[in-house]
C-alpha cells in the first residue's frame, strides 16, 4: 500500500472519530445506507469482528454475521460456492478473516467488480486494518513517524499484526523499528527479511526497548506453534514480558500498545497494561474509525 | 462581483437584526465548510461573538454513491465543530453561494444529528437561483445569474478578505 493511500485512510478515519463525539446526538452517518456487509470469520476474533460490526452500523450499512462453524462450509460446501451464494443475496462488502494466508485475496479475485473484500487478518500473513489503526494511534499520540523509535516485542514470527505494522511504519517513513523476541520467534530467514526492510533485530528486551517512543507487545500465538517452541507463561514473562523495569528503559513518555487479546503476566505485566502509558483501549476505539474509513472508501470506489 | 461589499452587507444585516441590542434570543452562527466557515469566523470576530460553529456536510451528501470517496474529500480539510448546544437555539447557517439547495439540505441533516434547534435560518453572500429543492435564503446579499456550466468560488486572501472567482465546471 503506497504512503498516500495510508495517509488518506488515516485522514478519513480522523473524520469518523468525530461521528462519536459526545455532543453528536445521532452517532451514525448514512454513507453506506442500503449496503450489505457480510462478516465472514473463518477464525475467531471477537474484537475485530465486533469493531467491523460497529463500524458498519455507524455507517448505516446492514451487517450480517455468518456463523461459519455451523454454516454450509462445515457441510462440505466449497468456499467459493459459499461466496457465490452470498453474492446472490446481494452482498456488497465481505469482511474476511481466515486462518489460511491470502484467502481474502483469492476471494477478491473471485468476486464480481461491484463486490468488495476487506482483509480482516489472514493466517500469519497480514492484518491491514490493525496495522492502520496502530499507525493511527501512533500518529495521534506521537505525530511525526520519521522521528519515532518503535519496539515490537514478542511473537513476531506468527504475528500478521507485526508484519502489517512494519509495512505501514516503513512506508510512513519510520527509520527505527526494532523486532524483539527469542530466536525461535525470530528465526534467521525471518530476521534476514526484516533486516532487508531496515528492521533491527534484538533478542534481549533490555536492548531493543532502549529509548523507544512506542512499545508494542504481541500475544504468543500458541495455536500457530509446536509445543516447546517458546518458553511458556511465567518463563516467557521473565525473559520477554513487559514490566516496569524494562519499560523504564524506554522514553519516559513512551506509549504502550497491544493488539489484543492480551495475556496478562505473559507478554505484559498487569500494572503496565492498566498504567498511564498504556493506549491499548484507545487502539480499540480508533479501530472503529479506521474500519469505517476503509469500508466507506471501498464502497465509494 | 465584490465579495467584500457583499460580506459587509451581510454583517450589517446581522448587526441590525439578530445581533442588535434589542434581540434576546440565543443565536449561534454555523458556517458551511469551507467558504461559509471562513465567513462565519470573520462574522464572529466582527460581531464580538465568543464562538461560531462549522458544519461539514460530507456525511450527508446525496452524491456519495456516484462520487464516492471524492464526496468525502472536503471533510478531510474541515470537520463539523459545534461547540454550543444546538437544542432550542436559533442557528444561522452561513454559506458563500446558494445554488441547487442540496448542500443546505445536507447541512440541515448534519445539524439535526447534534440536536433540535428552535429555529434555523440561512444567510448567504450570493444566491444563484436554479434551486432543485424547496429551500430559500432568509438573507442573500446579492442575487446573481450565471450559466450552469460555471461555478462561483469564494477565495480568501492573506488578509482574510474575500474574492469571488468564476470557474468553468470540469465535468
Amino acid at each position: 500500500m503506497p504512503k498516500e493511500q495510508i495517509l488518506y485512510i488515516l485522514d478519513t478515519a480522523k473524520q469518523f472519530v468525530g461521528v462519536t463525539s459526545p455532543n453528536r446526538e445521532v452517532k451514525k452517518v448514512p454513507l453506506l445506507r442500503g449496503k450489505s456487509v457480510f462478516n465472514l470469520f473463518f477464525e475467531n476474533s471477537t474484537r475485530t469482528r465486533t469493531t467491523f460490526e460497529i463500524a458498519a452500523n455507524r455507517l448505516s450499512a446492514d451487517i450480517i454475521n455468518l456463523d461459519i462453524p455451523t454454516s454450509s462450509t462445515s457441510k462440505g460446501e466449497s468456499l467459493m460456492d459459499t461466496i457465490d451464494n452470498l453474492i446472490a443475496m446481494q452482498a456488497d462488502i465481505f469482511v474476511v478473516r481466515h486462518n489460511i494466508s491470502k484467502a481474502p485475496i483469492e476471494i477478491a479475485n473471485h468476486v464480481p467488480e461491484h463486490v468488495h473484500v476487506i482483509n480482516a487478518g489472514d493466517g500469519s500473513h497480514q492484518h491491514p486494518t490493525q496495522g492502520l489503526l496502530d499507525a493511527y494511534t501512533m500518529r495521534h499520540f506521537k505525530q511525526d513517524f520519521s522521528k519515532l523509535k518503535v519496539a515490537i516485542i514478542g511473537d513476531i514470527l506468527h504475528s500478521r499484526v507485526a508484519k502489517s505494522n512494519i509495512h505501514a511504519l516503513t512506508t510512513l517513513g519510520c527509520h527505527d523499528i526494532r523486532a524483539v523476541g527469542p530466536e525461535s520467534l525470530l528465526p534467521s530467514d525471518l530476521a534476514k527479511d526484516l533486516s532487508a526492510l531496515g528492521v533491527k533485530i534484538f533478542h534481549k528486551v533490555e536492548d531493543g526497548i532502549k529509548d523507544a517512543d512506542v512499545v508494542m507487545t504481541l500475544r504468543i500465538q500458541k495455536e500457530r506453534m509446536d509445543q516447546g517452541q517458546v518458553p511458556e507463561g511465567a518463563a516467557f514473562f521473565s525473559q520477554f514480558g513487559l514490566n516496569a523495569e524494562r519499560l523504564a528503559l524506554a522514553k519516559p513518555d513512551a506509549i504502550v500498545m497491544h493488539p489484543g487479546p492480551m495475556n496478562r503476566g505473559v507478554e505484559i505485566d498487569s500494572t503496565i497494561a492498566d498504567g498511564k502509558q498504556s493506549v491499548i483501549l484507545n487502539q480499540v476505539t480508533f479501530g472503529i474509525a479506521i474500519r469505517m474509513a476503509v469500508m466507506s472508501i471501498v464502497a465509494g470506489n | 462581483m465584490n465579495a467584500e461589499a457583499l460580506y459587509l452587507d451581510l454583517l450589517r444585516h446581522l448587526k441590525e437584526g439578530l445581533f442588535s441590542k434589542a434581540s434576546t434570543t440565543t443565536v449561534y452562527l454555523a458556517g458551511l465548510a469551507i467558504g461559509g466557515a471562513w465567513i462565519a469566523k470573520r462574522l464572529a470576530k466582527d460581531l464580538n461573538l465568543p464562538q461560531y460553529g462549522v458544519i461539514n456536510v460530507s456525511f450527508h451528501r446525496d452524491d456519495y454513491a456516484e462520487k464516492g470517496v471524492r464526496a468525502l474529500e472536503s471533510a478531510n480539510a474541515m470537520s463539523t465543530e459545534l461547540t454550543f448546544d444546538v437544542n432550542n437555539a436559533h442557528i444561522v447557517l452561513i454559506d458563500d453561494v446558494l445554488f441547487t439547495g442540496r448542500t443546505v439540505r445536507a447541512a440541515l441533516n448534519e445539524l439535526f444529528d447534534f440536536g433540535r434547534p428552535a429555529q434555523v435560518s440561512l444567510m448567504v453572500l450570493a444566491d444563484r437561483g436554479e434551486r432543485e429543492l424547496p429551500i430559500s435564503a432568509d438573507f442573500a446579499a446579492k442575487v446573481v445569474a450565471l450559466p450552469r456550466s460555471q461555478i462561483l468560488v469564494l477565495e480568501q486572501d492573506a488578509n482574510s478578505h474575500f474574492h469571488f472567482q468564476i470557474e468553468e465546471r470540469l465535468n
